[in-house]
């Protein structure tokens, strides 16, 4: 039970955070960290796990940001019935993506997913129905409950610690059913995992799709919170760069890297944006490929790898308790 | 046909041969490392600063520009190459595609905080006016950039397929443990590989700044271009870059047109999905 003492202590203190640090920054601060933490775990389950590296994500997101706006702005209904509709049109196109590219070898994936994701944004930005180049807006004021409008950023807090504990227990469960030890087979060899049986095209599209559901969902939260949604915030190639620099950084292919990384990179964003103002944006992505380029150069398995090294080598035998995965008992 | 669609084709085939040029040095990098230069675009970015800092500078055009491009884009190649890409390389296909990537953005914002997000021109009479062949009218910047692309990618595609250093690449390529045992380091061939791909990339980027608009932001677009040129040919063909380049320059042109400038990137990226679907070989290619 010991694998689970360091997990509890950590959501514990997660629970706690907004009770401590009160200040609405702070509130704010800990909010966007879970957002981009749900985010980057949704991506970590196809570039992670499954090892295909999808800079594109972004297409994602927008549609369960644009399907919340819109399911507001066109009809009046509370932003989360959009949801569904968002997830089913992330799935949809996942499929469109991932069914000849996943066959091919995994630089056409990443090529296909950046393609798509400009093609969405040019073609949303064009799109009278979906607010063109203005985007649309969220409610103003609450009518109810449902409309998940607050201004404080607690209940926002609360609900994407919500989603994320949901996120990381299914990516958890997936690493753990046959899915899973078919995606670790795919990445350490694809053609010795394909002559076993291993059905992997099939496999990787379902991680693929299962990731592109749980992206629109933080797309959704996220167009919930900020209270609208346009093309630039809801499909530029920068939010897609986050998920898996976060990702990346934290430890891809690990259950809590996405979480780490969020919790390093979301309050370096906010910090340098405060003290620099809107020179601040450019220095910012600067700093973030200079960063993607060192983990990539130095330490491709992020941080929470390099932790596990340290900590295997200071503790042999703790060694498969300390990893992010635990295996099935 | 009428002379205006004459005229949008021989423009669409000039625009072409310079996408034909920066998409053969990503063809020739994918082809012989299979490394995807996800930076590619930037460097073609890289370029067209480097003609116009020469421009705003010295005050002259694009035959000074251009060699200097070339030079400063080759050096940043063979840079990136002993700094990057020689230990990705051996690592996951993750590490290649996040180091190329954070390349990209390390050069995209570092261009953007130096010079800012506006966009900027070089004059439109740098390289001369406007003629009139036959009732189509040309103008001298595109004719240049088109005719030395067209030139140079000829060229590149002799380099590769003529010479004894264009086979010790395609030995490298091959198998590199096989060239290193008959003496051909595959590192300085892999460097050079680079170097002349940065090069020629850097080259296009320049010719293209005479009649195109310089932002930070550019290279997002024009590496979408290659990926598509490169897919649409095949990987590692020169000779399919260029049709794909020429094509591709047609089909924008002719959209941009039809349809509306707005709506040409939009025709070019269904384009490259649907090949994805139907034809992921390329034109030319093979698996």
């Amino acid at each position: 039970m010991r694998r689970f003492l360091w997990p509890t202590v950590a959501l514990a203190l997660i629970i706690l955070y907004p009770l401590v640090f009160t200040t609405p920054f702070q509130q704010r601060l800990g909010a966007l960290i879970l957002l981009y933490a749900i985010a980057a775990s949704a991506w970590n389950i196809v570039g992670g796990y499954a090892g295909q590296v999808s800079v594109g994500h972004v297409v994602f997101f927008g549609c369960g940001a644009y399907a919340s706006m819109a399911a507001y702005s066109h009809f009046a209904l509370p932003p989360m019935v959009g949801v569904p509709a968002g997830i089913a049109a992330s799935v949809a196109i996942a499929a469109v993506i991932g069914v000849p590219t996943l066959r091919l070898s995994g630089h056409y994936f990443s090529m296909a997913t950046i393609a798509v994701a400009e093609l969405a944004r040019l073609i949303v930005t064009n799109t009278e129905f979906l607010g063109a180049a203005v985007g649309l807006s969220g409610p103003t004021v609450p009518r109810t409950v449902f409309d998940l409008s607050f201004i404080s950023a607690l209940p926002y807090y609360y609900l994407f610690l919500t989603v994320l504990l949901i996120t990381l227990g299914i990516t958890w469960w997936m690493t753990n059913s046959r899915i899973g030890f078919y995606l670790r087979a795919i990445k350490d060899s694809e053609r010795a995992a394909r002559s076993l049986g291993a059905p992997a095209s099939r496999v990787k599209l379902y991680a693929y799709m299962l990731s592109a559901g749980l992206t629109s969902v933080a797309g959704a939260l996220y167009s919930m919170m900020f209270g609208f949604v346009d093309p630039e915030s809801g499909l530029g190639i920068l939010i897609s760069v986050k998920m898996l620099i976060m990702a990346a950084l934290g430890g891809a292919g690990l259950l809590f890297g996405p979480l780490v990384g969020a919790a390093i990179l979301v309050p370096l964003e906010e910090i340098s944006n405060n003290v620099l103002g809107g020179k601040g944006a450019g220095l910012t992505f600067v700093v973030y490929g200079a960063i993607i380029v060192i983990i990539a150069r130095f330490q491709p398995g992020g941080i929470l790898a390099l932790i596990n090294r340290l900590w295997a080598k200071h503790k042999p035998a703790e060694a498969p308790a300390a990893q992010g995965a635990p295996h099935a008992p | 046909m009428s002379s205006i669609l004459v005229q949008v084709i021989v423009g669409g085939l000039l625009l072409g041969a310079v996408y034909a040029l920066f998409s053969s040095g990503l063809t020739l990098i994918w082809g012989m490392m299979n490394v995807v230069n996800f930076a590619h675009g930037d460097f073609v970015m890289l370029g067209m600063y480097v003609a116009f800092m020469v421009w705003t500078l010295l005050g002259v055009g694009p035959f000074v520009g251009a060699p200097v491009a070339a030079l400063v884009l080759a050096t940043v190649g063979v840079i990136v190459y002993f700094g990057l890409i020689r230990s990705v390389m051996k690592g996951p296909m993750l590490a290649q595609i996040l180091g190329t990537f954070g390349l990209a953005l390390l050069l995209r914002y570092s261009v953007f905080w130096a010079f800012g997000a506006n966009f900027l021109t070089l004059p439109g009479d740098l390289v001369g006016g406007t003629y009139d062949v036959l009732g189509i009218k040309l103008q001298a910047s595109r004719l240049l950039a088109g005719v030395v692309a067209l030139l140079v990618t000829l060229g590149l595609h002799l380099l590769l397929t003529r010479t004894s250093l264009g086979s010790k690449m395609l030995a490298v390529s091959e198998d590199a443990t096989a060239a290193q045992l008959m003496g051909i380091r595959p590192d300085s061939m892999q460097a050079i590989a680079w170097a002349i791909a940065a090069g020629a990339t850097g080259l296009a980027g320049a010719l293209i700044a005479t009649f195109f608009y310089i932002a930070p932001t550019v290279g997002e677009t024009l590496g979408i271009v290659a990926f598509v040129t490169v897919s649409l040919g095949g990987f590692g063909s020169v000779p399919g870059a260029l049709v794909a380049g020429l094509l591709i320059g047609v089909i924008e042109s002719v959209s941009a047109y039809w349809i509306g400038a707005v709506y040409k990137d939009i025709v070019v990226y269904s384009l490259f999905l649907c090949f994805l679907w139907f034809r992921p070989q390329g034109l030319m290619g093979k698996m």
